[in-house]
């Protein structure tokens, strides 16, 4: 059975068996391992990806669901070059990210939750992450990237979240950039 | 990753889903029934704890479901509705969480569903679980199910044999059994819409988001003349379905909300919820906690 869908922008035919889950076949048969498997049971959100827009646990999702539906994984959400997205750079500031395993479903419900364009609220932001845990950061710094990043224009209409405008494109050496020595943080790291 | 693999059929209308389930094409080919599965959210659990239980069991055969009937492409069982006369709330059985919570019919004719539907689990979940998944995966637990105890909702089932109409009081006869038949659908929700209506929803769970009830409250009524009438107080979660408190709906019935019936309410409600220990609570806090729910939701209505 082929499953047609589009991930991360590109088209796919999937021949997989359509009770597998979106989990394995974005990590196995993709190789797009940055979706992590937490619990496997809907309770912790590593594996949240969006379909048509909207966050979804891709372990509770048998693949035949998204035939012909749009995925978006945490590899989606840097621009051209690898540069990171204003939400990935929010993170990198305000050391949103500690162990990583939290980090790419936080990410992904984070843009979920800038693309609705409801406002930034402590209370708004932490009910969009409350479908995901982390053990490492408190959420405090999460909420303070997502709502840096809201700050800085990352909503519905700044596109996939990117740099608000094409200023950023061609302004080289950007004073919001990350943490390290100047160099813009990408990913995969180094793929400038 | 998931060592099971079952079939997954995806039918494309009502039509083709029905000829699939009907007896027919069912157990005597030795495949079992099907199991229907729409947002995932409990089928793809149950799904993995059996693979988890196949992988390290020397059995021969695995206890998963050996076929699932993809429900989730039957636009058919989309869509909130009013009824032709507008006397009736209708909800197709694959609405999801997120679409009751964003729905102005369900804001204005039926909030406490919107309400219990932003208590379950967190956006991941409301975004793909459904109505018609909860009704039929018969969680006591199950957080809609008190609210449509409560607002006398009505389960439709369709099977190729033709639609029938069931209470939501008798939907679920035993501990996570229903009254729908292999060869069935739920394809939507009816929820009257009486006049003057009140209802007031309550979720006693550990944490605000991803949390299993320890105890879920729905009560109806309407105001007529200083008192109230056609109660309704159901509860999830202290019984092996969700019941209707039918010996305490009786103490409020034709009464105002006033401390002493209050008091009186609840010390009934005591005799007549059996509630158990579990992993999620015991019995003695799941008693209390529903006393103390119920009271501050009549204290809250009288204004004392």
């Amino acid at each position: 059975m082929s499953i047609d869908v589009v991930v991360n922008g590109e088209r796919a035919a999937l021949d997989v068996p359509g009770s597998r889950r979106l989990l394995d076949v974005l990590r196995e048969d993709l190789g797009l391992t940055g979706t992590k498997e937490g619990c496997g049971e809907g309770e912790c959100g590593a594996c949240s990806v969006l379909v048509d827009g909207a966050v979804v646990d891709s372990c509770l999702v048998p693949v035949a669901q998204v035939a012909g539906r749009s995925v978006r994984t945490v590899e989606g959400l840097a621009g051209p070059g690898g540069r990171l997205s204003v939400l990935q750079r929010a993170f990198l500031e305000t050391g949103g990210a500690q162990c990583g395993i939290c980090t790419p479903g936080m990410l992904i419900a984070g843009v979920a939750f800038l693309e609705s364009g409801a406002a930034a609220t402590d209370e708004a932001i932490r009910e969009a992450i409350a479908g995901n845990l982390c053990r490492c950061t408190g959420y405090t710094k999460i909420v303070e990237a997502i709502a840096l990043a809201a700050e800085r224009g990352a909503g519905p209409d700044a596109g996939a979240g990117h740099e608000a405008g094409a200023g950023a494109e061609d302004a080289g050496a950007d004073e919001s950039a990350g943490p390290d020595d100047g160099a813009e943080p990408t990913y995969p790291p180094g793929s400038r | 990753m998931i060592g099971l693999e079952p079939l997954l059929v995806s039918p494309t209308s009502l039509t083709e889903a029905y000829t699939l389930l009907a007896p027919t094409h069912g157990a005597d080919d030795g495949a079992g029934p099907w199991r229907p599965i729409a947002g995932g959210t409990d089928v793809m659990v149950q799904l993995a704890a059996a693979a988890g239980e196949a992988e390290s069991s020397t059995a021969e055969t695995p206890s998963g479901p050996g076929r699932l009937l993809d429900l989730w492409g039957l636009d058919e069982l989309r869509g909130i509705g009013l009824s032709e006369d507008g006397r009736e709330l209708v909800l197709g059985a694959l609405t999801t969480y997120t679409e009751i919570r964003r729905s102005p019919l369900c804001a204005t004719h039926l909030p406490a569903l919107a309400e219990a539907a932003a208590t379950i689990g967190a956006a991941q979940i409301q975004n793909r679980g459904t109505l018609g998944g909860n009704v039929v995966n018969a969680s006591p637990a199950g957080d809609t199910l008190p609210v449509l105890l409560a607002a006398d909702a009505r389960i439709v089932l369709g099977s190729a044999r033709g639609e029938r109409s069931v209470a939501a009081v008798d939907f679920w006869p035993a501990y996570r059994r229903t009254v729908r038949a292999d060869d069935e659908l739920v394809l939507r929700l009816r929820i009257p819409l009486p006049t003057r209506r009140e209802m007031r929803f309550r979720k006693v769970g550990t944490r605000r988001a991803q949390a299993i009830s320890k105890v879920v409250v729905a009560l109806a009524w309407r105001e007529d003349g200083g008192v109230w009438r056609d109660v309704r107080l159901a509860f999830g979660s202290v019984a092996a379905t969700p019941i209707r408190a039918h010996e305490t709906e009786a103490v409020l019935e034709g009464a105002a909300p006033r401390q002493t019936v209050a008091d009186h309410a609840v010390a009934v409600l005591g005799r007549e919820l059996q509630p158990i220990d579990d992993i999620r609570s015991t019995a003695a806090y799941r008693s209390a906690v529903a006393g103390r729910v119920l009271h501050r939701l009549l204290r809250d209505a009288g204004g004392w």
